[in-house]
């Protein structure tokens, strides 16, 4: 049969000889092994603790963000929904209104928008697909919860809070 | 019986065709079809007298004809210019015609205010598609934009005037298929604004088709407003019996779910209505009750309208219900009980104008 690789190794089936049956050498040589790893640098860390460091392309949690001004960037174009893969984005448009115009940037504006954290893949095409810089994926997770309404994220969760305002978390 | 006409003989880009007699070398490009059609974004085959304005049709005439075979000084506008015998027209196959195309694009784009996230028209926008097939993919303009108020054309019709690219369509709409223009073109050159003459209201049935044959968003249907993006709507062919006598009833419809978003009239491959729709069907018919549905409508491939439109799925099926000796699965989340868009008990389609903030606080 053909191999795939050339790191097959072929199989020793010759029978052992006196030293070999008696294990001692073999167990020996599976200790140093064991204790060599002590003084090696350990690739784990211990989580709550010590925090292992983003990668600076990490795609995580998203937010929606806001203008110099605080105003919303989101103008609800739908182009982060049609470019989601899994679907995970749904929001609903409205008009703004006279005297809206310190909470929107633009006459469109998202009144619900919704990001299903159980479909979402983080792939971070919505971000890429944004015309406004309206939505962006941050280093974080979004946390683990123990029923699946916690992971319907609306507005208020996503929106990224004004200056001097209390998030409700 | 007439005497058979003599048919002239033209080739566009090396295919020839044979036309009647007073044919525009841009009819005779979409008796061939494909790629050679130049894009038109004012000439209306349904409208008399449009056409020549927004010179995105230019080609070159290599060859005037058999009996002048001396080339065109200039590249011509093909919707206005008839065909001549053993004419020779070269369009994608020009690369003179190409760059001049990219010039027209960057000039109808110089006022435009690219405001396509907010625009209702984006994903079927003529010049959305234009600018991506054949401009430039930046602005070399520095200056002011010219800058218009909204306005209320009627209580159904919202004009946007910056994003207007004066192709007269609509003009021509209200004169020939309306019948009583009360708006018209007011002013000139770089003044030149779509505009109502002196707060009268559109009061024709048919006003509404100018909405469907502005190749912008300039003219929107305000019934419409920012309630959804036309790509997560499912067009289907539906008609009804109009009392209109001239309406064909023949419409599509945008729908999500049940809800009737938006009706249009049916347009073909270059984006012209095939039959004119009156107000009543367009405006007031947005329930799925008021319809026949024959079926979805097929759209381009290439449209965004087509994203995420799983046509032809072959559903497995579900052998759950089965298994569980008749038991239903269990749900472990409707999906109602925490999502706030989508919400069953309000549809967004039955709004009157685009939703408010106040519509969202019920």
């Amino acid at each position: 049969m053909q191999t795939l690789t050339n790191r097959a190794k072929p199989v020793d089936r010759r029978p052992m000889n006196f030293l070999e049956k008696m294990y001692l050498p073999a167990i020996g040589k599976g200790m140093v092994i064991t204790f060599k790893h002590i003084f090696q640098k350990k690739p784990t860390v211990s989580y709550p603790e010590e925090k292992r460091e983003f990668s600076p392309v990490f795609r995580g949690l998203h937010i929606l963000n806001r203008d110099k001004e605080g105003r919303e960037n989101c103008t609800a174009c739908g182009l982060c929904a049609v470019a989601c893969p899994a679907e995970a984005i749904t929001m609903e448009a409205a008009e703004r209104k006279p005297g809206e115009e310190h909470l929107y940037r633009e006459e469109k504006y998202a009144a619900r928008y919704e990001i299903n954290m159980l479909r979402c893949i983080f792939c971070g095409f919505c971000e890429e697909a944004c015309p406004k810089d309206a939505i962006y994926l941050s280093e974080t997770f979004a946390p683990a919860h123990y029923k699946r309404e916690g992971f319907i994220y609306g507005k208020q969760d996503l929106l990224i809070p004004l200056p001097g305002e209390q998030k409700n978390a | 019986m007439a005497e058979e006409q003599k048919l002239f003989k033209v080739k566009i880009d090396g295919i020839t065709v044979e036309v009647a007699p007073g044919t525009t070398i841009l009819n005779a490009a979409r008796q061939i079809g494909g790629d050679i059609v130049p894009p038109a974004m004012c000439y209306y085959s349904k409208l008399q007298g449009s056409g020549g304005k927004c010179r995105t049709c230019l080609v070159k005439v290599s060859k005037g004809s058999e009996a002048d075979p001396r080339p065109m000084p200039k590249l011509v506008a093909s919707c206005r210019t008839t065909v001549m015998d053993g004419m020779e027209v070269a369009n994608i196959t020009s690369p003179e015609v190409l760059e001049a195309r990219k010039g027209v694009v960057e000039f109808l784009l110089l006022n435009h205010p690219l405001d396509c996230p907010v625009c209702d028209q984006a994903g079927e926008c003529h010049l959305q598609d234009l600018g991506y097939e054949h401009g430039a993919e930046a602005t070399r303009y520095e200056f002011k934009r010219r800058t218009f108020d909204k306005v209320d054309l009627g209580d159904k019709i919202q004009l946007h005037m910056t994003r207007c690219i004066l192709c007269y369509r609509c003009v021509f709409t209200a004169d020939q298929v309306a019948g009583n223009r009360e708006h018209g073109v007011l002013g000139r050159g770089e003044h030149a604004e779509i505009s109502t003459y002196l707060s009268k209201n559109l009061s024709s049935p048919f006003i509404g088709n100018v909405i469907d044959v502005c190749p912008v968003g300039a003219l929107t249907d305000k019934t419409f407003r920012f309630k959804n993006r036309v790509w997560f709507l499912k067009p289907v062919n539906a008609h009804r019996d109009c009392d209109n006598p001239k309406c064909c009833g023949k419409t599509v419809l945008w729908m999500r779910g049940d809800e009737v978003f938006r009706v249009t009239a049916r347009k073909d491959k270059y984006g012209e209505v095939e039959d004119f729709i009156c107000d009543t069907c367009r405006f007031d018919k947005k329930e799925a009750k008021d319809w026949v549905i024959e079926g979805p409508r097929k759209i381009e491939r290439q449209s965004v309208i087509s994203a995420n439109h799983y046509v032809g799925v072959n559903k497995p099926k579900d052998t759950l219900v089965e298994v569980l000796d008749g038991r239903q699965p269990k749900l472990l989340m409707d999906i109602h009980s925490i999502s706030q868009v989508n919400r069953p008990n309000i549809d967004l389609s039955q709004i009157e104008g685009p939703a408010h903030s106040d519509d969202f606080n019920k």
